[in-house]
């Protein structure tokens, strides 16, 4: 069999070309799927719009997010602050968006080590039978703890940064992870194709990569849509509560915990971090929506 | 039934073992301990010691991870010393708080959420369905505890209908007690009315499918019948599954609104200790919501074999 292979150079290599061909052909089909799809496209659209706030915050923000001026103090929406001013005369439309920045990166930075942390667990598990038991078993003990209610003990534990919120909300969300890669790679494992490449002597790396992960990639870039809205939403949570990047630093929940205290005379420093904040979960719920429909085609007539 | 049941309590055995692994580790990594907290801000290096050393918080790891679970098997959390009583005690007198709060959430977000979900599904495709599921997606993308303070800005500050926070219990008066539960219960449920309303919709759509649900039609049943008797029942497995799930993001998000309420909760006892540096009520409140945790699980386990008879005979 192999040695058939061998003898067919020439003619493997177009087949190799063929095949990539017909791969970036599906992947076109898959893209124009996307875009076609109302919700996801509509997502993406916030998104991109949410990044850009983040990326470019330098030269959106009328003023410095930190900057006090004690002449304009709880000072209401107007022309000069759109969203208002704070207890020390900050303009809240600057630090929220500067907020914006905060959010992104934290969001992206766990999606980011969740994902690997989960994928890496996830096929080991699935993979490494005497592994498996020991992983899920401390995956479940992580997961009986509901909720943010770890990410809030390890934060404190650790300190309020943004590393901090970076590592417990990793911890947090990568055993959920761990457990739709490990899913994932269960059925693609039990498939002929992946049978076929054992047998024709290919190594346990590229079997893992080349034929496994890349097969149960759909469910996992799914589950890390969500857990990048998740991710948003929990940050907000540490900051208000006085474990994420401590107060001057200008994140939408340390934003949302001034207007805490001012909730008797200035409802607009709270509304508006909260607005941005359900704004980009928003468009991350819609984006993942739309991906899961087109994944996941079962569910599809069902919209 | 019976023999599920015990395997099911069986199977959480490895779950809180871990469970009181990690709390007992994670207290493990801080740095810095209540000593100097409970010594002053003058407290000599001795006195320090001194009270490490009554603490027993100077001893290796080990011994103390061995005398910590000594303790724990016999219900004892530990003694917090800033708040002067045993861990036990301080946790036990807020879980009530803590529980109506997820209790009344959870009824919300199920009535709601189903409500809106068989509604969305009956009439499919419709602006009905089209508007409720909007609704929905809004719902579980705001974040509760910004929500939580745009309804007290609303009802407690600008119209005054309600209180701004606070907690009457309800043994001194029913009526107070529902007003300071109204606003928290409504803010913990918003999220996950809008994850029930979802999974309803579409497990109800799949039902509704059924050719069992076109002969009962056929039968000339009347729809609410056909609907709640027929279809519900069945598509009633998913939506358990949701609000199992949804019990322990109610009872985490309680953490967080008994703050912005100011509820007199597990979670504001373990905020506030969080901020005192108190371990072992950090430790104890959060052992304590993870077990409750673990039990909804269970529960939620049963419930499937109540509506889904392959359920128990599975395992």
């Amino acid at each position: 069999m192999t040695a058939e292979i061998e003898t067919l150079p020439e003619d493997g290599g177009s087949l190799r070309r063929q095949m990539r061909k017909a791969r970036w052909r599906a992947f076109g089909v898959f893209l124009k799927r996307l875009v076609a799809h109302r919700s996801f496209l509509i997502g993406a659209i916030i998104l991109v719009l949410f990044s850009a706030v983040a990326l470019f915050a330098d030269l959106l923000a009328p003023y410095a997010p930190n900057r006090n001026n004690y002449r304009f103090i709880l000072m209401p929406p107007s022309a000069e602050f759109w969203f208002g001013t704070d207890g020390y005369g900050r303009d809240i439309l600057s630090r929220v968006i500067y907020g914006t920045r905060v959010s992104l990166f934290i969001g992206v930075t766990v999606v980011l080590f969740t994902g690997i942390l989960g994928t890496l667990l996830g096929t080991l598990a699935s993979y490494v039978s005497w592994l498996d038991a020991l992983i899920m078993r401390g995956l479940d003990g992580l997961m009986a703890f509901p909720g943010v209610l770890l990410a809030i003990a390890l934060a404190s534990a650790l300190g309020p940064s943004e590393i901090t919120v970076i590592i417990a909300l990793t911890v947090t969300f990568t055993p959920r992870t761990a457990r739709v890669v490990r899913a994932g790679v269960l059925v693609v494992k039990g498939m002929q194709y992946v049978e076929a490449a054992q047998a024709v002597g290919a190594g346990h790396a590229r079997i893992i990569f080349r034929y496994i992960l890349a097969n149960a990639l759909s469910p996992l870039i799914v589950q890390l849509t969500f857990v990048f809205a998740v991710s948003i939403i929990a940050e907000a949570i540490l900051s208000f509560l006085g474990v994420g990047p401590p107060p001057p630093a200008p994140s939408l929940g340390n934003i949302i915990a001034d207007g805490r205290t001012y909730i008797q005379e200035a409802w607009w420093i709270a509304v508006f971090p909260g607005l941005a904040i359900a704004f980009a979960v928003l468009g991350l719920n819609l984006m993942g929506d739309g991906l899961r429909d087109i994944i996941d085609p079962r569910q599809r007539n069902h919209r | 039934m019976a023999l599920f049941l015990v395997r099911r309590l069986l199977s959480a055995i490895p779950v809180l073992l871990v469970v009181s692994l990690m709390t007992f580790l994670i207290m493990w990594l801080v740095p810095g301990d209540v000593s100097a907290e409970i010594g002053g801000t003058d407290a000599t290096a001795e006195q320090i010691a001194q009270i490490r050393a009554q603490l027993g918080i100077d001893r290796p790891i080990l011994e103390r991870a061995l005398s910590w679970y000594g303790n724990l098997f016999q219900g004892d959390l530990g003694y917090s010393y800033l708040l002067g009583r045993s861990v036990v005690d301080a946790v036990l007198e807020r879980l009530p708080v803590t529980l109506s709060l997820t209790a009344l959430a959870l009824v919300f977000a199920t009535i709601i959420g189903t409500l809106l979900g068989i509604l969305a599904a009956v009439r499919h495709n419709s602006w009905l369905d089209q508007t409720a599921m909007v609704a929905a997606l809004v719902g579980l993308s705001i974040p509760d505890f910004w929500f939580g303070i745009v309804l007290i800005i609303l009802f407690g500050v600008s119209l005054g209908w309600l209180p701004t926070g606070g907690f009457v219990p309800i043994t001194e008066d029913v009526w107070g007690w529902a007003r300071t539960m109204a606003l928290p219960a409504f803010t913990l449920a918003i999220t996950q009315m809008g994850v029930i309303a979802r999974m309803t919709r579409s497990s109800m759509l799949d039902v509704l499918n059924q050719d069992y649900i076109r002969t009962a039609r056929a039968k000339g049943m009347r729809g609410p019948t056909v609907i709640f008797k027929h279809a519900l029942r069945n598509a009633m497995v998913p939506i358990i599954t949701v609000v199992g799930v949804t019990t322990g993001v109610l009872l985490s998000g309680a953490v967080v609104i008994e703050q912005v309420f100011s509820l007199p909760g597990v979670g504001r006892l373990i905020i506030g200790s969080i901020q005192r540096r108190d371990f072992p009520v950090i430790q104890g409140g959060l052992l304590v919501t993870a077990c409750v945790f673990v039990f909804v699980n269970i529960v939620v386990d049963m419930l499937y074999g109540v509506f889904d008879p392959r359920v128990r005979d599975d395992r």
